[in-house]
């Protein structure tokens, strides 16, 4: 949905988000909502400025989420208060799943499929009744079930299994029922802390404020990701709202609030190890990757709209690799690197600690501060060869080796490391072009203004140059693992004294062209396999359809009151402009909107073709009453009828149950955190049982009820400074605004260790200690967890050595673990020690390690 | 500076002049010149020596608000909310407030810094020697490292070590060429963001 859309909504429920604070700005649909009558609700465990101004206040220890959201799945189910009309046409709450599969609520917290030694599920049984189910997300698609890939085809040969009287005991809802037949209101508040009546205000308002009439949203940041089971939160939001009919309707859907400016764009484009640009996977060594054939054949599923995904990789290896991208050499699909296994950022920095990583590129990212286990981070970073540091001051990252932590605590000295570092200085916003991708996936380019100090260089001008060179260095090779390099096209236009690349360029190769007359692609449906086409990220077409025709330019927003206000003409959304994803949703199976007041699409019947105030997300001129003729076994999207609006889905379903493309099982299940102060009330299996956990020295966890660390750590940030990185902490007023780090202790808490306000104390986990002020204040409540106390501190993690206003570094505290779907680290719900008073002469200067790591 | 030879009488005139409250018991508008003043006539719009302005997006969160970035002689001298953006309307929060105090700051490195192995110090060096320099650092250990085929026979033309982290606060057209060249022509796989994290 897009941002402004939250003004449709009827009920905001915020969750895993401190929006008015972190996302100050997006925050006014939310207050605009509220004026138009809608039910604001904060589910968070801190009081802060975002439960001051929502109609709700609910709290819940951090980390319980998802027994939180079960419970609203189970007040829904068992109140019958779902949008039955719109979850019985769109989801798959009538798909029979295979009777092989048993609920984790059978097997004491595991599904059934898990293989106890590996620590992974097999998904067979987790299938609709006779077919094999291709993930909707690409890079899950094979790489979560390794070894023996199924029948996709079995899903051209007739459509799912329904059992329309939700009788069937292998049904989805009747196995929903099962699952959530133990989130009770009373359990809810027994393993959240939120008091039962609190919380069925909650889930009352949403089920009202939801149907024909109504919608609801959530918005959530990385309160709900940074988790061993973040994918999982996120899926029960999923299921609340694909019962609620909220999906692909104005005011409906769940609202990402993502963290940096183009980190849409990041990921879309991406710079992470396991996609190629849009959503592609990197191929990999251990599935049936080995040739272009091989990996097109398992990765491209017979049904829905993916079933193009053969278009989007022929035309990227073309974008790729130009003239030396040929049938006959399966269009330079050798040269792309293979994957072994998850070389994220959290197993890399683990690489860096074990010498396999020996040169590292450091570029706008700040690990020093963001990332997990700051002394692991600098024990890798001096363990490297070399490494390069782009940034616009300087920042911990980069002087380590001068001022690091392991320096100061005597460890080590600037003579023991052998890394070779080079900081090189970059451009800033207005002092470079290009386009940016903000959290509703709106591309918005920005223009240059006036020249970058210096050696001040964009990114774009260090990557093309650094290429340049690194062609001009294999030029003469003949070596076979030389090709890619030499291959790859590499010719932008350079423009002004200091050569810089045209980003217009770029962007223009991102949209696509067609390779014989270099024209540009207008729309990614004119994509081909058969190399005619060049694209380097299918969902940007469109973004610059023609010369001259830069949409990301474009800057003409709606009037107020004007067509469904869905600011077409500002900017770009991918894909192909379209504001609210799913929005064929938005009307009924047979194409009339469930209600005058949230229309968005309908189809015109006169006319032929779906219409309405946004791009309509489905095939333009599929009727409503089009069924697939199985006979033929249909491909693509004839194989989704004209009334299944999940078109990137195999069967075009909203899957409420999923079967396969998810690590941790087909439902959400309530684990607790892998550091816990409580055993699960729930089940015997204590924390996800797929999570990634890289145990070893200096990265140890804490067991469950560990007495040495008694209470729950969460970070955040806060409104003036910005995450990790340098900028804020050099801006003179902002860094003003927040002068000190701190850490928030509730007054029952601190009068039991005789913490003072503005007193200083000690925090500490098995990774580190750190010595912080403490801000005693109410916004932070103890807990009753299970019949027993317990207490929560929150510490912002925005706070480094550098800048105008130093102050601890909150993730030194945290430990190296991942989601077992996305490998996101733990950071909002861990455990740690704190008492009052100040770091001991031992703890601030241990001296060289007796047993060096 | 005041002329001595006005006199006390005449700075008085002037001040009666300049007082606007005879005006307005006169009759004057107070919308009009009735509420002038020396200093009202003294002040400029903060712009007006702007000679340049463009759209920009700011720098921080993904909202995406957009903003006008001014600038004189080629150095920006103001920026604000962009009043056409659907997404902010004119408003920045107190970071994007302040982004001109990020472009401006003192505390901005302008020149390449370099650490030689086991050194204690930091020491300026000209932007095309690191350029070089990296360049053949990343040669070096990409032919150290590069691995055509596992030792079962599948090919899987990679590097382990090479890394690059970073991109959430690029622009897309930086983030394709980071990831075409390091992986599509250099074989390296540890390429990572704050996405992740």
């Amino acid at each position: 949905m897009a941002l402004w859309d939250l003004e449709n909504s009827d009920c905001i429920v915020i969750m895993g988000s401190n929006m008015a604070e972190n996302h100050p700005i997006a925050f006014r649909f939310v207050v605009e909502a509220k004026r138009r009558g809608a039910t604001i609700i904060h589910v968070d465990p801190r009081f802060t400025r975002t439960s001051a101004l929502a109609d709700l206040h609910a709290p819940l220890r951090s980390g319980s989420d998802i027994a939180f959201l079960g419970g609203i799945i189970h007040h829904i189910l068992e109140n019958d208060l779902w949008f039955k009309e719109w979850a019985m046409a769109y989801s798959n709450i009538a798909h029979i799943i295979e009777d092989s599969y048993r609920g984790s609520e059978d097997q004491d917290g595991i599904f059934s499929g898990f293989d106890s030694d590996a620590g992974t599920y097999d998904e067979k049984s987790w299938q609709y009744e006779d077919k094999t189910v291709p993930s909707s997300i690409a890079e899950h698609r094979a790489s979560s079930r390794e070894g023996e890939q199924g029948d996709y085809r079995s899903m051209s040969k007739g459509p799912p299994h329904l059992d329309e009287t939700l009788q069937h005991p292998f049904c989805v809802y009747q196995i929903m029922r099962r699952h959530f037949a133990r989130y009770t209101p009373e359990m809810v508040e027994s393993v959240t802390g939120c008091p039962k009546d609190t919380f069925l205000k909650v889930a009352d308002a949403l089920a009202r404020n939801s149907g024909r009439e109504r919608t609801g949203a959530f918005c959530y940041a990385v309160g709900w990701t940074h988790h061993s089971v973040g994918v999982q939160i996120i899926r029960a939001c999923s299921i609340i709202q694909g019962l609620l009919g909220n999906i692909g309707r104005p005011g409906g859907g769940i609202m990402a609030l993502r963290g940096h400016v183009s980190i849409q764009g990041s990921t879309d484009i991406p710079t992470l190890y396991n996609m190629l640009p849009t959503y592609l996977p990197q191929p990999n060594a251990f599935h049936d990757h080995m040739s272009l054939s091989a990996y097109l054949k398992v990765e491209t599923p017979p049904t829905g709209w993916w079933n193009n995904f053969p278009k989007y990789m022929v035309s990227l290896l073309k974008a790729w690799y130009g003239a030396d991208a040929t049938p006959g050499n399966d269009f330079g699909y050798d040269h792309l690197p293979k994957l072994t296994g998850d070389v994220s950022q959290e197993p890399m920095t683990l690489c860096m600690v074990d010498g396999i990583v020996k040169g590292q590129f450091i570029l706008g990212q700040n690990p020093m501060v963001g990332a997990v286990n700051t002394d692991m981070v600098e024990r890798g970073l001096g363990r490297l060869d070399w490494l390069v540091v782009r940034d616009m001051a300087m920042i911990e990252t980069a002087d380590f080796w001068k001022n690091g932590r392991l320096i100061e605590k005597g460890e080590l000295t600037p003579a023991d490391i052998d890394t070779e570092v080079f900081f090189l200085p970059c451009a800033m916003p207005g002092e470079k072009d290009g386009t940016v991708t903000n959290t509703s996936r709106l591309v918005q380019w920005h223009d240059h203004v006036c020249e970058a100090p210096g050696d001040c260089r964009s990114d774009l001008w260090f990557i093309y140059h650094l290429g340049r060179r690194l062609k001009g260095l294999y030029e003469t090779s003949t070596e076979t693992r030389d090709a890619a390099i030499k291959a790859l096209t590499w010719d932008y236009p350079l423009k002004g004294e200091r050569r810089e690349p045209d980003a217009e360029t770029v962007l223009k190769e991102i949209n696509g062209y067609t390779v014989a007359d270099r024209t540009q692609v207008a729309k990614y449906q004119d994509l081909k396999d058969d190399g005619s086409t060049a694209c380097g990220g299918w969902m940007y077409c469109g973004i610059y359809p023609e010369a001259g025709k830069n949409m990301a330019r474009s800057r003409r927003p709606d009037t107020p009151g004007g067509k469904g206000a869905a600011h077409l003409d500002w900017a770009f959304a991918w894909p192909s402009n379209r504001r609210t994803l799913y929005n064929r949703a938005s009307a009924d199976p047979a194409g009339k909107p469930w209600s005058e007041r949230k229309k968005l699409i309908w189809w015109d019947d006169g006319a032929g073709k779906w219409d309405g105030d946004d791009v309509p997300d489905f095939v333009e001129t599929k009727r409503p009453d089009m069924r697939p003729d199985w006979a033929t076994q249909p491909t693509g999207m004839d194989a989704l009828g004209g009334d299944k609006p999940f078109i990137m889905e195999a069967d075009g379903y909203c899957q409420l149950f999923v079967p396969t493309g998810l690590k941790d099982g087909p439902l959400p299940m309530h684990y607790e955190p892998l550091e816990s102060p409580v055993r699960n009330p729930m089940h015997g299996q204590q924390h996800n049982p797929t999570a990634k956990i890289w145990a070893r020295p200096g990265n140890e966890l804490h067991p469950p009820e560990d007495p040495l660390h008694p209470y729950v750590f969460t970070t955040y940030r806060l409104t003036e400074l910005h995450c990790g990185g340098i900028s804020t902490r050099i801006m003179p007023h902002t860094a003003e605004l927040q002068p000190e780090a701190f850490v928030e202790v509730s007054p029952e808490l601190a009068g039991e260790l005789g913490i003072q306000h503005l007193g200083w104390t000690v925090l500490s986990t098995s990774r580190a200690s750190i010595e912080v002020r403490a801000m005693v204040t109410q916004r932070v409540r103890p807990f009753t967890i299970a019949g027993r106390t317990v207490h929560q501190v929150g510490m912002p993690w925005v706070f480094g050595r550098l800048g105008y206003n130093p102050g601890a570094v909150a993730n030194a505290l945290l430990a190296i673990t991942g989601d077992a779907n996305t490998s996101i680290h733990s950071t909002k719900a861990v455990t740690c020690g704190l008492r009052a008073g100040r770091l001991t002469e031992a703890e601030r200067h241990p001296g060289p390690p007796q047993a060096a790591e | 500076m005041r002329k001595l030879s006005q006199g006390p009488g005449a700075h008085f005139r002037k001040f009666l002049q300049d007082w606007s409250i005879p005006r307005q018991i006169a009759g004057a508008s107070l919308r009009d010149k009735a509420a002038e003043s020396q200093t009202s006539r003294d002040l400029r719009p903060r712009l007006e020596e702007a000679d340049r302005v463009g759209t920009s997006i700011c720098p921080f969160c993904a909202v995406g608000c957009s903003q006008l970035i001014y600038a004189k002689d080629g150095v920006p001298i103001h920026i604000e909310g962009d009043p056409r953006s659907p997404v902010n309307q004119g408003t920045l929060c107190p970071k994007g407030g302040g982004t001109l105090g990020l472009l401006l700051s003192p505390k901005r490195v302008t020149d390449v810094l370099y650490r030689a192995p086991r050194s204690d110090k930091w020491e300026k060096k000209p932007l095309e020697w690191a350029m070089d320099r990296i360049a053949e650092r990343v040669k070096r250990t990409r032919d150290e490292t590069f691995v055509e085929k596992l030792p079962d026979g599948r090919t899987v033309n990679h590097t382990l070590g090479l890394g690059s982290l970073g991109g959430a606060t690029m622009d897309n057209e930086e983030n394709y060429l980071i990831k075409k060249l390091f992986g599509g022509g250099l074989g390296m796989l540890n390429i990572e963001n704050q996405a992740r994290i």
